[in-house]
């Protein structure tokens, strides 16, 4: 319990506690906003095309709300400071070393795919997804106020991401990581010798493939499968589908590419806790 | 006396210097509003009017100018901080030392650069995740929303370099944690795969380039020291100016039309 209460109080953690309370506030908000659009309506075009003018109203605002946050920015400063720990020694690795806060969602990939996946690759992959998204979502409807009803599909997926994917591994990396970076719950003690059984194997040795060679190629089936499969089944069935006319074949294989990348992860994550599986795809060149 | 002093103010900004500096009136008219934005250039990159429904809190979380204010405080702390640190190995960690205890002000000076840093890092996801909920990116935004991707991206590495500056144990090894991803990209890194091992060696990978060395070192620190308080915030600053002008082009924020 001491070390989960020496995270909690760490002075660098200040901003993840915040944002425990602030992600539900923002979600209840916008939900709140959202239901309401739901029920009776988007706002008529006669209230939106009432303008106002920018001074006073809009500065007024800014000023104020620029003075509210600096007045919880300066008691933030003045009561907690700012952490300086021993000189940095090249030769004392701290265990466990963590990334700053806001990257250890992707340290916390580390744990289900290699470095260059998990380090380089997902990462590329979320950032062209999220530049991709406006080109991509060709729904025109739901822009400019919240709403649930008309784009549930985009919603589902951002929110997964962004929440599951983002915020509650980071929050699991910041507080339930421990040394060797194995979980610790809170109320457990951080022991830098705690024993974990390796007893992972790969996807191939679970079916009973021995064989490197056949491992191989069994692996790029399962992935290619992966990737295929189930685009190729929905497009098939759907192909005269208005929503599919409309999206494009272009867009449809990036939409369906970077939607299986993103919930790659989960799956990982539940193949390696539930089924102790290693990896899905062992080739000499590298490992999935 | 209140008529003197009535006379006073008219003199005053009737006067040529005052005139000089303010080119509007102080009456309340629609006309004098607008010249209030659009003859100030701290204003100008607002409309001179916009919807009503843009000043709602419960729409815009305000999350955007929220950001922006943490860079100022940032950008001024940062530059108050550069007074006192040098970015040498030998020095860093005295420099910060020397902050917390003996410059009057100095803990606080820090206090608030790094708790804005975080605060930016916390209001920019959440300004996406805003505009990402009121469908904002869509038409005709595509191109500011990639922009604004961008500076998420920019926000992450100016408070990353940033971390490494006091050149503590919790910097070196986060840094160390961090830039360790390098080592594993494809091709470029001297792990990756696909990477011809006979060229790409951990002396001349990816990794090297962004550190200056094999492992964090005194060169690390002057490059992240460069990066944070030069390069990147002028970078940032022209895709700020970039985004905002953009928010206006593309007919103001959105709007349910």
């Amino acid at each position: 319990m001491e070390h989960f209460l020496a995270l909690v109080s760490k002075p660098d953690n200040v901003p993840i506690l915040a944002i425990l309370f602030l992600i539900p506030y923002f979600m209840w908000l916008a939900y709140k906003q959202a239901r309401q659009t739901d029920r009776a309506g988007v706002p008529s075009d006669a209230a939106l095309n009432d303008k106002v003018y920018v001074w006073p109203y809009l500065c007024r605002n800014e000023f104020v709300c620029a003075i509210i946050i600096m007045l919880v920015l300066g008691v933030w400063s003045i009561m907690i400071d700012a952490p300086l720990e021993e000189p940095s020694d090249p030769a004392k690795t701290p265990n466990p070393s963590k990334a700053p806060w806001y990257f250890l969602a992707l340290q916390e990939m580390l744990v289900y795919f290699d470095p260059w996946i998990a380090g380089v690759v997902l990462p590329g992959f979320i950032i062209a997804g999220l530049i991709a998204i406006p080109y991509i979502d060709i729904n025109p409807k739901g822009k400019g106020y919240y709403t649930i009803k008309e784009r549930p599909f985009a919603l589902a997926v951002f929110c997964f991401g962004f929440i599951i994917l983002w915020i509650v591994l980071m929050i699991v990396g910041t507080f339930l990581r421990g040394p060797g970076w194995n979980i610790f719950m809170p109320w457990q003690y951080w022991d830098p010798h705690k024993i974990v059984p390796l007893t992972n194997v790969n996807l191939s040795y679970l079916f009973g493939i021995r064989d490197d060679t056949t491992a191989n190629f069994f692996g790029f089936a399962v992935v290619a499968g992966y990737f295929a499969l189930g685009p190729i089944f929905y497009f098939w069935k759907y192909k005269t589908s208005r929503f599919l006319q409309e999206l494009g074949l272009i867009r449809y294989v990036i939409v369906s590419f970077l939607f299986l990348s993103m919930v790659a992860l989960p799956i990982k994550m539940i193949l390696r806790l539930a089924l102790n599986i290693k990896y899905v795809w062992v080739s000499p060149w590298f490992n999935i | 006396m209140n008529e003197e002093r009535k006379g006073l103010k008219e003199k005053i900004t009737n006067s040529d210097i005052w005139k000089s500096i303010f080119r509007h009136g102080y009456e309340n008219t629609g006309r004098r509003y607008t010249l209030q934005i659009l003859q100030n250039v701290w204003l100008h990159l607002h409309p001179p009017r916009i919807s009503r429904h843009a000043l709602n809190f419960r729409f815009t979380w305000c999350m955007g100018g929220i950001t922006f204010l943490m860079f100022l405080v940032t950008a001024v702390t940062g530059v108050l901080l550069m007074f006192y640190y040098r970015p040498v190995a030998e020095y860093a960690f005295r420099d910060v030392q020397a902050l917390e205890f003996d410059i009057p002000f100095g803990m606080l000076l820090r206090n608030m650069h790094r708790w804005a840093a975080h605060g930016m890092v916390i209001s920019v996801m959440l300004h996406m995740f805003r505009v990402f909920l009121t469908g904002s990116y869509k038409k005709p935004r595509e191109f500011n929303w990639a922009v604004g991707v961008i500076l998420l991206l920019i926000t992450f590495f100016l408070s990353f370099t940033g971390y490494l500056l006091p050149w503590d144990q919790l910097a070196y090894w986060a840094v160390t944690v961090g830039t360790n991803m390098a080592r594993a990209t494809p091709v470029l890194g001297h792990e990756g795969p696909f990477t011809p091992t006979d060229i790409v060696t951990q002396a001349n990978d990816v990794r090297f380039a962004l550190l200056g060395g094999t492992i964090v070192g005194p060169s690390t620190l002057l490059r992240f020291y460069i990066l944070h308080c030069v390069a990147v915030p002028l970078v940032a600053s022209l895709l700020m100016a970039l985004h905002f002008w953009r928010v206006r082009k593309d007919g103001g924020i959105s709007g349910p039309l």
